[in-house]
């Protein structure tokens, strides 16, 4: 087993240039892409090697980056594209909600709606405003797409492999503040399936549900938690849209206590979809009503107050002892 | 003349234009099947009016007024062309092959699409204003890549003009130089706002602007616009980048069967418009030039009749589909929630899930 260690960035790069090899229809489209590299140097080098006709600088316009490779999909081909930053998603969603979502159903199977749209998201960058929010809600709930997101190296290698090669089209979701975090990633075999949840840490006490950048939040939290004798299972959600619920219940069931962490507002997110599906599944094991730890119902703040935004250590374990104090 | 630069071969009263950048080699019997299309087409479409008058339909949008614009961008297309229409390409439809009942599953509520996009090479219809234009553009990404001899067509309207996924395509296309052609229909009304709201400029010039050319010809004119779309796809085809057209038309009607025009224009309006009448012209080009008969001009009209009554047949045929059908192709690979639904569908009795 082929195993070495690199950031999560430098492992979206391999995976992407693995994609991009194996498959000649597969482009890269966005922003700065191409000599740049992208402004997190994900494409770095990419269009050195495989040309401008495939991995494509485009234009400063987000609906016709996502426009047009609705367009190439049509033709057969295979794009993923970037958008730059989480808060520049909102001119693309028209054409998201509106084609991405649905030309597979409305052309009756047809057309292979296959591409990816990656989204740099959540905080913790210390950026200027619209580089920090969480807007997956807004895809997760909408039929017609899948959301899913990688929390370090190797997921973040595979997972982007098999969403290029997955046949619907993904919101890829890569926290901005993890991807130069090192981590052991294994060149020759996937980890598991793309819209399997992860459990990164076994427990007894509480269940602690998070994804993205909680996920290395929620281990801490776990850590300190057992020095004061409470057992966290820790599980990466991974897919959010469609939820794994059975990897989810399975471990309530046995822990009877649910908390989850996400930067968005707990209100309608990924979040009150796991409490609310956990609970009508596990009603009979819950010793504690499902919790969330959210960032709060504001617009994302000035990133000098964002450590006070976003789901600390601190905020997970005062809901798993509200949870443990049921 | 409605406007000195206007591409116009045939005048309103049918007589030739000499037109110094164009010329028509279009055979007599050419011109006459042009005419059998709109004839037909007109008529489909006053049965789709009529079956929404009488509850068959949930929608219809007409076309009268447009079929020349329709017929010749539908008839200068080769089969390896690949378009991307809005609600309203019915003239279009016609020409791709797709029979007329799959125009009619949209306005009957029955699909959200109606044909094969693939095997029609017209992509089904786009509701959102202007989300086709990005769509035909990376479709035409695609055609390069490919190094196809192929060209692609957007259609929309004056009012689509105005959104910004029309304009990001015109920068998309110039910058990348696609083999694409915008057909742009302005029949002058978005419902029930003027052009001259969507644009202080004619349209056409828009291209100048973004760095490609554009060409109005007038949209009642067969001839003209089937030579002028012609050579947009030619130069599309070429290797010579995209091209605007706007085909300066009129919408004879209502925007669909759910407005009223009579609540924001005039009636003078419509009735110098009813002297540009696309079919007229060229029927009377026919009856002086070629000297087609009065039969053969009635075989069309018994022809179009037949078939307007087969289609209101068939859409009277339309079956609400099966519930169940819903969850078929929301997504290409199975997906819980979709399994879950069905299966509530079938427990609740709402479908015998035998789909």
């Amino acid at each position: 087993m082929a195993t070495t260690t690199m950031t999560m960035a430098k492992a979206l790069n391999e995976g992407l240039r693995r994609s991009l090899e194996k498959n000649k229809k597969v482009l890269l489209m966005g922003e700065d892409i191409g000599k740049l590299g992208g402004v997190f140097r994900i494409t770095d080098g990419l269009q050195k090697d495989f040309g401008e006709d495939r991995v494509i600088d485009a234009p400063l316009a987000e609906s016709a980056i996502v426009g047009t490779a609705v367009g190439l999909a049509i033709r057969g081909y295979r794009t993923i594209v970037e958008i730059q930053f989480d808060g520049f998603v909102y001119p693309a969603f028209d054409q998201i909600v509106s084609q991405v979502a649905k030309l597979h159903k409305r052309s009756d199977g047809v057309y292979n709606m296959g591409l990816v749209i990656r989204l740099p998201f959540q905080g913790g960058i210390g950026a200027i405003e619209h580089h920090s929010e969480s807007p997956e809600p807004y895809f997760a709930q909408t039929a017609g797409l899948r959301v899913v997101s990688c929390s370090g190296a190797n997921d973040a290698y595979w997972m982007i492999q098999q969403s290029i090669e997955h046949d619907d089209p993904i919101i890829f979701c890569e926290p901005m503040s993890r991807y130069w975090e090192k981590g052991e990633v294994d060149l020759d075999n996937p980890p598991q399936g793309l819209f399997e949840a992860a459990v990164r840490r076994e427990g007894r006490d509480v269940t602690v549900v998070g994804y993205g950048a909680s996920v290395k939040t929620i281990m801490r939290a776990a850590e300190t938690a057992e020095t004061e004798g409470v057992s966290l299972e820790v599980i990466d959600v991974r897919s959010l849209a469609p939820l794994d619920l059975d990897t989810l219940a399975r471990s309530v069931d046995k822990t009877g206590r649910l908390v989850v962490v996400q930067e968005s507002p707990h209100s309608a997110s990924v979040g009150s979809d796991i409490v609310s599906q956990v609970s009508e599944r596990c009603f009979y094991s819950l010793q504690a009503p499902g919790l969330q730890v959210s960032g709060y119902h504001v617009p994302y703040p000035p990133t000098r107050l964002e450590d006070d935004y976003r789901p600390t250590v601190d905020r997970i374990l005062d809901a798993v002892d509200r949870s443990m104090g049921f | 003349m409605i406007d000195d630069e206007l591409v116009q071969l045939l005048s309103p009263e049918g007589e030739r234009v000499d037109q110094g950048d164009y010329q028509s080699a279009l055979s007599g019997d050419e011109i006459f099947g042009f005419y059998r299309d709109m004839v037909i087409i007109r008529r489909i479409c006053n049965e789709g009016t009529s079956l929404q008058r009488q509850g068959q339909l949930a929608l219809w949008a007409p076309i009268q007024g447009q079929e020349a614009a329709q017929i010749g961008a539908g008839r200068a297309l080769s089969p390896s062309d690949f378009t991307f229409p809005t609600y309203r390409e019915h003239g279009i439809a016609w020409c791709r092959g797709i029979p007329p009942v799959d125009w009619f599953r949209l306005f009957r509520a029955v699909s959200n699409g109606g044909w094969d996009p693939q095997k029609y090479r017209h992509s089904v219809p786009t509701v959102v204003l202007g989300n086709q234009a990005l769509n035909a553009v990376g479709y035409a990404m695609g055609v390069q890549r490919d190094g196809a001899d192929e060209a692609v067509v957007a259609f929309f309207g004056d009012g689509a003009s105005s959104q910004g996924d029309v304009l990001e395509s015109f920068v998309w296309a110039a910058s990348f130089n696609c083999p694409v052609v915008f057909f742009l229909q302005n029949n002058q009304w978005a419902i029930s706002e003027p052009s001259s709201l969507q644009a202080k400029i004619p349209l056409y010039h828009r291209a100048e602007g973004f760095g490609f050319p554009g060409v109005r010809v007038d949209g009642n004119d067969v001839l003209a616009v089937y030579e002028v779309t012609k050579r947009a796809l030619e130069n599309a085809r070429a290797g010579a980048g995209p091209t605007l057209i706007e085909a300066f038309t009129y919408r004879m009607g209502a925007h669909t069967t759910s407005d009223d025009p009579t609540r924001y224009r005039v009636d003078a309006e419509v009735e110098v418009w009813k002297h540009r009448d696309p079919v007229e012209r060229v029927k009377a080009l026919l009856v002086h030039e070629y000297k087609v008969k009065k039969t053969a001009l009635a075989d069309v009209t018994a022809e179009a009749e037949a078939m307007a009554l087969q289609l209101r047949e068939d859409v009277l045929a339309m079956e609400r589909p099966d519930p169940i059908t819903m969850f078929d192709h929301a997504y290409a690979a199975p997906h819980p929630l979709i399994d879950e639904g069905r299966r509530e569908m079938i427990e609740m009795g709402i479908s015998g899930g035998s789909h």
